[in-house]
């Protein structure tokens, strides 16, 4: 950094232009970064600004009210349950079989197999989340109906591949002389897998699952094919179609009354904090079950 | 050349102190046969790891397994529970018979082997658990219920550590020492009452004063257990070992190294009168 060096022998040609060029590559990486955070802060800004008049209580406690003349407080009370139902379900079903896909592909299955059914669960997780939609649309409700439950499954289907990759990469960070510590002792692997592999990677499971809880928690487009067709009475019973807060957004976004878009904004804003607080949540959480392994 | 040949020819200084430490050795047809290894071929990925092993283990003693890196000693030691099994792309061919049986079939169930053959790793590999609990969860496991705490203070007193952890027994495994982890780990194994405990290299990672108290554990409990031993320690090797074989590494047609059984015999001729040059070569420090 300092120009002055005339070290005897030390070559300083062209050290100029190779400066100037680092000092280019360092501003145009930062103003990268920058746009990135910008994009970030003008979004929360504005969903922010739009969505404060309407942001209360009342958004998450009370039921909307159609065609509304007068001012009665309203909310958006059932899409905040329908949401809580499906997201719920959807861990529920996706939860178990990524974590067992997961402990197969790294724990019992060959190298082939293993980068195989790693290849497909990737292509499966880059499916858009539409076509999933479309799926479960033709799978489960032509000729019953839409319900919470079949949206729950679409959910599923996007949250396996994130359950499953994530699992895989905690359980590779798992030290293998632990494995053969258990084996050793002449302990069946499926023993060693439950007792001393997986308590290694709760945090990192856990982290996973959040990350993919709030990544499903804002799509809409699987649940129009699957669970739409709503009332505005708070409805907890999967059985029947439950509304939620992506779509409750996209509606709302079509009304022509102005309060209804405060209240549309109002529920992004609630949606993105989650989104961002699950995130961080389950960042934290993942440093902190990585550094317990690593410290061993 | 003939500096070589005269060298032949005069007896061999030892380098080595060999400690009398041993009780004399009865014939070696008199002993009980554990393991007899014969024709072991052992390939990683169609490399070869180590060729045509023919040898036979004895019950309570103290077979060491020395050699340069790379001869195929830990690959050897892993052979006889079956560890490589978890290794994608190794097989083996040979026979390995253990009390009569061959074990290396695919009708063998690998965890019965091991729990028969124990093993202690390289590195001290305890569990995150509790001390108490890195003993006692093999028993639980494996059925052993009754006396968990007897046989968990027994083991811990055989592996020279009880003095040590009895006060803490319910700490964290891991905030032992790597001595003492190491200590923790063969108590572990011999809680579990094998037939058999397979050490590899289990004091290269520990200072002469952990490495004397294995040492002293494996001497003292050699009438419970047989034990077998990779050391790259040859002291070591000399001052533990009843039996001591010599792996050394050869080179293939195809400019394959592969690792062979060079000689095996009692410690003591080992160490004093090696018949093959490359034994005494290694032994005497003339090695590479």
């Amino acid at each position: 950094m300092s120009a002055g060096i005339t070290t005897p022998g030390l070559r300083l040609d062209r050290l100029p232009r190779r400066r100037r060029v680092n000092r280019l590559m360092e501003v145009l990486a930062w103003t990268a970064a920058g746009i990135a955070i910008a994009i970030l802060g003008v979004v929360v800004y504005s969903v922010a600004r739009k969505g404060a008049s309407e942001l209360n209580l009342d958004l998450l406690t009370k039921p909307p009210i159609p065609f509304s003349l007068t001012n009665a407080p309203q909310g958006l009370a059932n899409a905040f349950a329908g949401t809580l139902v499906i997201v719920g379900l959807a861990t529920a079903m996706a939860l178990p079989v990524g974590i067992l896909v997961a402990v197969y592909l790294n724990e019992f299955a060959p190298a082939s197999i293993r980068n195989g059914v790693g290849i497909v669960l990737d292509v499966l997780n880059g499916v858009p989340a539409i076509v999933i939609g479309i799926f479960v649309f033709g799978l489960l409700v032509v000729g019953h109906g839409q319900s919470g439950f079949a949206g729950a499954f679409a959910l599923a289907c996007l949250m396996l591949p994130l359950v499953a990759r994530s699992t895989m990469e905690v359980l590779a960070l798992v030290p293998n002389a632990l494995r053969e510590a258990s084996l050793g002792l002449g302990i069946a692997q499926w023993r060693t897998t439950l007792s001393i592999v997986l308590p290694q990677t709760i945090g990192g499971i856990v982290t996973g699952t959040i990350l993919a809880v709030a990544r499903v928690a804002g799509e809409t487009a699987p649940l129009l094919f699957t669970s739409s067709f709503v009332g505005t009475q708070t409805n907890w019973d999967p059985r029947h179609g439950l509304q939620s807060i992506p779509v409750a957004i996209f509606e709302l976004s079509e009304s022509p009354d102005p309060k209804d878009h405060a209240r549309a904004w109002a529920a992004a804003l609630v949606l993105l904090l989650f989104i961002l607080f699950a995130s961080l949540g389950g960042r934290w959480l993942a440093t902190r079950s990585r550094r317990k392994i690593a410290a061993r | 050349m003939e500096g070589a040949e005269e060298k032949m020819s005069t007896t061999i200084e030892p380098t080595v102190k060999v400690e009398t430490r041993r009780h004399p050795m009865p014939p070696r047809e008199q002993l009980e046969r554990i393991f007899r290894i014969e024709g072991l071929d052992a390939v990683y990925s169609g490399k070869p790891a180590v060729k045509d092993v023919t040898m036979e283990v004895y019950k309570n003693l103290v077979t060491a397994i020395i050699g340069p890196s790379g001869c195929g000693k830990s690959t050897f030691i892993r052979c006889l529970n079956r560890m490589n099994d978890l290794i994608p792309g190794f097989t083996q061919t040979g026979a390995i018979r253990y009390h009569g049986q061959d074990i290396c079939g695919s009708d063998i169930d690998p965890v019965a082997v091991r729990r028969n053959i124990g093993m202690v790793f390289q590195r001290p590999n305890p569990f995150p658990k509790s001390i108490y609990d890195n003993v006692a969860w093999g028993l639980k496991v494996l059925g052993m219920r009754d006396g968990v705490d007897e046989r968990v203070e027994r083991a811990l007193t055989q592996a020279a550590l009880w003095d040590e952890v009895k006060d803490r027994l319910k700490a964290s495994a891991l905030s032992l020492s790597g001595g003492q982890q190491q200590r923790l780990c063969i108590a572990r194994a011999i809680a579990v009452e094998p037939d058999v405990v397979l050490m590899d290299e289990p004091a290269s990672a520990l200072d002469p004063i952990a490495t004397q108290a294995i040492e002293a554990l494996m001497n003292n409990l050699k009438n419970e257990y047989t034990f077998v031993i990779v050391t790259h320690n040859m002291q070591q090797a000399a001052r533990v070992a009843d039996m001591t074989a010599f792996f050394s590494i050869s080179h293939g047609e195809e400019g394959h190294r592969y690792g062979e059984l060079v000689e095996y015999d009692a410690t003591e001729k080992i160490f004093t009168a090696p018949s093959d040059k490359r034994t005494e070569d290694y032994v005497t420090g003339r090695f590479g």
